[in-house]
C-alpha cells in the first residue's frame, strides 16, 4: 500500500469524526424527524426548512458564518470563552459541530419519511392497548422505521466522510485534530503527489460506491425508475 | 411548469445571450500566488490605463494549485508564482513559452489583528497566550516552507508546532489571523501592507537571514505563445510603474 503515517492518521480521524457525529444527530435528528413528521404547528415548515439549508448552500456559506460565529467576537465564540472553552476553530470539536449542522438534513430527512409512512393507525391502535408514550415509540414507532434509521445512519455518516469545504475553512488542517482525508487528498494533490493522491482518492471511491449501493439495494422493491 | 413557459424562457435567455455586448478586444487570465493580491490589483488597474479595451482577470490562490492546474491545462495565460521553482519546473515540463523571470523578493512577518505585533519577535511565540499560530501550509505553499525555516532557525519550532494552523495558501492564512481565531499568523509583507490589514495589530519583520530568499517568479504559458496583450503584460512587470507598485508592496529587490 502507498499510505503513509499521515494518510492513515487522517483516515482514522474522518472515521472518528463521522462516527461522532452520526451518533450525535441521531441523538438530536430523532425527536426532530419526530416532531416534523407530527407537529401541525406554523412553525413546522419553517424549522424543516432550516434544517434543508445545508442541502442547498454551498459549503463555503456554512464555513464563512462558522469562521465568524467561533471567532473571538462571534455569538459561539463569546460562549466558549465564557465557558474557559477557548475558540472552537481549528478544533476537533468546532468540526464536529459544523459537520453536525453539514449533515443534518442527511439524518432528519430519511427519518422523517420513515415516522411519516408509519401513519397514526399502528399508534392509536397501540394506545387502545394502553401504550404509554414512550413504549409506544419503541416497541412500535422504533421497529417500523428500522429502515429509515439505517439510511439516515448511512447517508449521514457517508455524507460526513465526504465534507470538504467546510473543513477547509475552518479546520486549519491540523494533523491528527482536524486533517481528514478529503483535505489530505487536496494536499496530496497540491503537493504533486499524484501516487498518493490515487491511493485515497481510489479508495474514497470505492467506499462511496458501495454504501450507496448497500442503501440502495436494501430499499424495498416497490418501484422502478 | 408546462412547454409552452418552457419555450419561451428558452428564447428569452437565447435572445439575452446573443444580444450581449461585444466581447472586449482581447482577455488574458492570470494566476498569481495569493501574496500578491493586492500588489497584483493595482497593477492591473494601472496596466489598463493603456489597455481600456482589453479584459485582464486574475485569479488568486497557492502556487502549488496553480503549477498542477496548468500541467493539466488550465486557461492561464501568465502565472505569477511565490517561488520562481514552481514556474521553472513548468518550463522544464515544456509548458512555458517564456524563461521564468524573477520580478521581486518576498518577506514574511508576524502579524496580529487582535494585539500590537510590531515589537513581537519570533521567540515570544513561544508563549502559551498565543494559543493558535497560523502558517501557510509548507507541504505546497511556498510562505509556509519560510515559515517554518524560520521558526527553526529561531529555536522555537518544538514549542510552536503544536499550535500552528495551515493556511491552504498565505491569503488564507491572513484571513484566520483577521477573523481573531489564530492570535497571531507568519503572513507576507505584501499582505501586512495592505491598508485593510496594516490599520490592525501592525506587523514585526522576521529577518531574512532565517529563511531562504522567496524569489518570486512568472513565466508566460504555452497556450499564450502568440498572444500579444500576454506578451504586454510581461513587459509592462519591468515599467517603472509597475515596479514602484512592487516596491510600495515590500517585494524589494526586483530583478
Amino acid at each position: 500500500m502507498l499510505l503513509t503515517a499521515d494518510d492513515l492518521a487522517a483516515l482514522w480521524l474522518t472515521l472518528k469524526l463521522a462516527a461522532t457525529v452520526t451518533v450525535l444527530l441521531f441523538a438530536l435528528g430523532t425527536p426532530l424527524a419526530w416532531w416534523l413528521a407530527r407537529s401541525r404547528s406554523r412553525w413546522a415548515h419553517p424549522v424543516a426548512a432550516i434544517v434543508a439549508l445545508p442541502l442547498v448552500l454551498p459549503p463555503t456559506v456554512l464555513g464563512f458564518y462558522l469562521l465568524v460565529a467561533f471567532g473571538p467576537h462571534g455569538p459561539v465564540g463569546g460562549i466558549t470563552q465564557a465557558l474557559g472553552l477557548g475558540l472552537l476553530a481549528f478544533t476537533f470539536p468546532g468540526l464536529v459541530l459544523a459537520s453536525m449542522l453539514y449533515s443534518l438534513p442527511f439524518v432528519v430527512q430519511p427519518l422523517r419519511h420513515a415516522f411519516e409512512a408509519i401513519g397514526e393507525r399502528p399508534l392509536e391502535v397501540a394506545a387502545t392497548l394502553r401504550a404509554g408514550p414512550l413504549d409506544r415509540f419503541f416497541t412500535v414507532v422504533l421497529p417500523l422505521a428500522r429502515r429509515g434509521f439505517v439510511t439516515a445512519g448511512v447517508l449521514g455518516f457517508a455524507h460526513t466522510v465526504g465534507e470538504f469545504g467546510v473543513v477547509l475553512m475552518i479546520g486549519g488542517n491540523i494533523p491528527r485534530s482536524t486533517r481528514v482525508l478529503s483535505v489530505q487528498i487536496y494536499d496530496h494533490v497540491e503537493a504533486l503527489e499524484y501516487a498518493q493522491a490515487h491511493a485515497l482518492a481510489g479508495g474514497l471511491l470505492l467506499f462511496s460506491f458501495v454504501v450507496l449501493l448497500a442503501v440502495y439495494a436494501g430499499q424495498p422493491q416497490r418501484r422502478s425508475f | 411548469m408546462t412547454v409552452r413557459s418552457i419555450r419561451c424562457l428558452m428564447f428569452a435567455l437565447a435572445l439575452a445571450l446573443t444580444s450581449l455586448p461585444v466581447a472586449a478586444k482581447e482577455s488574458i487570465t492570470i494566476a498569481a500566488a495569493a501574496d500578491l493580491k493586492f500588489a497584483m490589483d493595482d497593477i492591473v488597474t494601472a496596466f489598463q490605463q493603456a489597455h481600456p479595451a482589453d479584459q485582464v482577470q486574475v485569479i488568486y490562490g497557492s502556487s502549488g494549485k496553480f503549477t498542477t492546474q496548468i500541467e493539466q491545462g488550465a486557461p492561464f495565460d501568465l502565472f505569477f508564482a511565490a517561488d520562481i521553482s514552481y514556474p521553472q519546473a513548468l518550463a522544464k515540463a515544456g509548458l512555458t513559452a517564456s524563461a521564468p523571470t524573477p520580478f521581486g523578493t518576498g518577506r514574511i512577518v508576524l502579524w496580529s489583528a487582535t494585539e500590537d505585533a510590531r515589537k513581537l519577535t519570533l521567540q515570544d511565540l513561544a508563549k502559551p497566550q498565543f494559543r493558535r499560530i497560523a502558517i501557510a501550509n509548507p507541504e505546497h505553499a511556498p510562505y509556509g516552507v519560510r515559515a517554518v525555516q524560520a521558526l527553526k532557525a529561531a529555536g522555537v519550532w518544538a514549542s510552536v508546532k503544536p499550535r500552528l494552523v495551515y493556511g491552504e495558501n498565505i491569503g488564507q492564512t491572513a484571513q484566520f489571523v483577521q477573523s481573531g481565531n489564530a492570535q497571531v499568523g507568519i503572513i507576507a509583507l505584501a499582505l501586512a501592507l495592505n491598508p485593510a490589514f496594516a490599520a490592525k495589530g501592525g506587523y514585526a519583520p522576521i529577518p531574512d537571514t532565517l529563511y531562504d530568499p522567496l524569489v518570486q517568479g512568472f513565466v508566460i504559458t504555452r497556450r499564450a505563445a502568440h498572444d500579444p496583450l500576454a506578451a504586454a503584460f510581461a513587459r509592462f512587470i519591468d515599467a517603472p510603474v509597475a515596479q514602484a507598485i512592487l516596491r510600495r508592496y515590500g517585494f524589494a529587490g526586483a530583478h
